[in-house]
């Protein structure tokens, strides 16, 4: 009995600890974050890496979903005689709460493990240290434009990912199902506001952009110098990015839609 | 091509999709183009006995035409009805003895003001009151007066 309560405590111990060396992490890269604007190509390198490269993914996901959604409105508004109806909730589901997530989900997946795995083994080849031992502050140098870099890609690609999620449910229910195209788009402008729906999605993002890079920077910085542990680090990334995502999203959502 | 032009091309493709897709979103998508117009607009006000489910930012409609929006709903406190304000577009003046009434668009539809205009030569001006107003129709009382009906002819009847 004793035994148990104090393995709970020193999981919760070690939960907090972590959740500490996070926040001091955190803490620590603040100061350096205006720097990457200083040195644009390490900022364009990191861009590239985890923006331009996840192109593909946030397209080909963007444009499905999107005629899902489509298809899926129309079968159930069609009942009701009012399929116009399907731009509207396709955007509107969109903007709100699947372009964010998804894109966010995805780019974990895509992203976030690369950068992990990247740092996690930097620190196991001591590079991290030998940067240190020519002068180098690799928080600056490797940490700063990879955070800034995930903050601006993120919202980018959310944009991306909804705006061709919309496409793609036009293309369905106007190209496919002989929805009225004229309706499609004013019903859909009638009813998504500029400030409620696309700037609070846009403001998501970010937030979900920042949760995603401490997450993957922080497990590459802590992973155990073996290629277990940086494969272990990996797969934290994902797990605690994803759900962290997700418990975001519905504390926004609580906050933005009520 | 050298590593450092096609990294700046992919940073480049990535931002021009995103402006692509931000202008798409604001101008094919959301208000945005309403919103930013801002057209110069006047105040009416009208008291309503029910409002059933007008929402700010409702169309007011002149013959079906848009010609402004609801900007707030609340109750006059002297007399407990509901107050709405409005926003009309500059442009469209309208008579004195103007009518307003909240209709539905459709069965399932939203509500929105449609406005019938009178004979007056006065024109309505910035903060002045519509005063011959019709509530919405409410699904319930409908259905209450028309069972309140049956009943009496029923009665009648016998």
């Amino acid at each position: 009995m004793i035994r148990m309560l104090r393995a709970i405590g020193r999981w919760g111990l070690s939960r907090l600890r972590a959740a500490g060396r996070a926040g001091l992490f955190l803490l620590g890269l603040l100061p350096a974050l205006a720097y990457p604007f200083w040195r644009v190509r390490l900022l364009l390198k990191q861009v590239y890496n985890t923006g331009t490269l996840s192109l593909p993914i946030i397209l080909t996901a963007g444009l499905f979903v999107g005629m899902v959604l489509g298809l899926q409105g129309y079968n159930v508004l069609v009942d009701y005689n009012s399929e116009e109806a399907v731009g509207t909730m396709t955007a509107l589901s969109l903007l709100r709460e699947l372009g964010p997530v998804v894109t966010a989900l995805l780019f974990v997946g895509r992203a976030g493990s690369a950068l992990t795995a990247e740092i996690g083994l930097m620190r196991s080849t001591e590079q991290l240290s030998a940067l240190e031992m020519m002068a180098v502050d690799p928080v600056r140098f490797i940490f700063a434009p990879r955070f800034v870099a995930v903050v601006l890609v993120v919202p980018l690609l959310t944009l991306i990912f909804t705006a061709l999620g919309i496409l793609g449910g036009y293309l369905v229910a106007v190209g496919w199902l002989g929805v009225d195209d004229g309706a499609f788009w004013s019903q859909m402008t009638a009813h998504v506001d500029w400030q409620d729906d696309v700037v609070n999605g846009v403001i998501k993002s970010v937030v979900f952009a920042v949760w995603i890079a401490v997450v993957a920077l922080f497990q590459g910085e802590e992973a155990p110098p073996t290629s277990e542990g940086v494969s272990y680090a990996t797969t934290r990334t994902v797990v605690q990015g994803s759900l962290g995502v997700l418990a975001l999203d519905f504390v926004l959502t609580a906050l933005m839609f009520n | 091509m050298d590593k450092q032009a096609k990294i700046e091309l992919g940073v480049g493709v990535l931002v021009v999709l995103a402006a692509a897709a931000l202008f798409m979103l604001a101008m094919k998508v959301s208000n945005f183009a309403a919103v930013a117009q801002d057209r110069p607009t006047y105040t009416l006000k009208a008291h309503f006995d029910n409002i059933g489910g007008l929402k700010v930012r409702a169309p007011v409609k002149l013959s079906g035409v848009v010609i402004g929006r609801v900007s707030s709903i609340g109750i006059d406190r002297s007399n407990y009805r509901a107050l709405v304000t409005m926003k009309i577009d500059r442009a469209y003046e309208l008579p004195a003895d103007t009518s307003a009434a909240i209709l539905t668009s459709g069965l399932l539809g939203d509500q929105y003001i449609g406005l019938e205009p009178g004979g007056d030569d006065e024109m309505l001006a910035d903060g002045d009151e519509i005063e011959l107003t019709q509530s919405a129709l409410v699904l319930e009382d409908l259905i209450g007066q028309f069972l309140v009906k049956m009943s009496d002819s029923k009665g009648d009847d016998k």
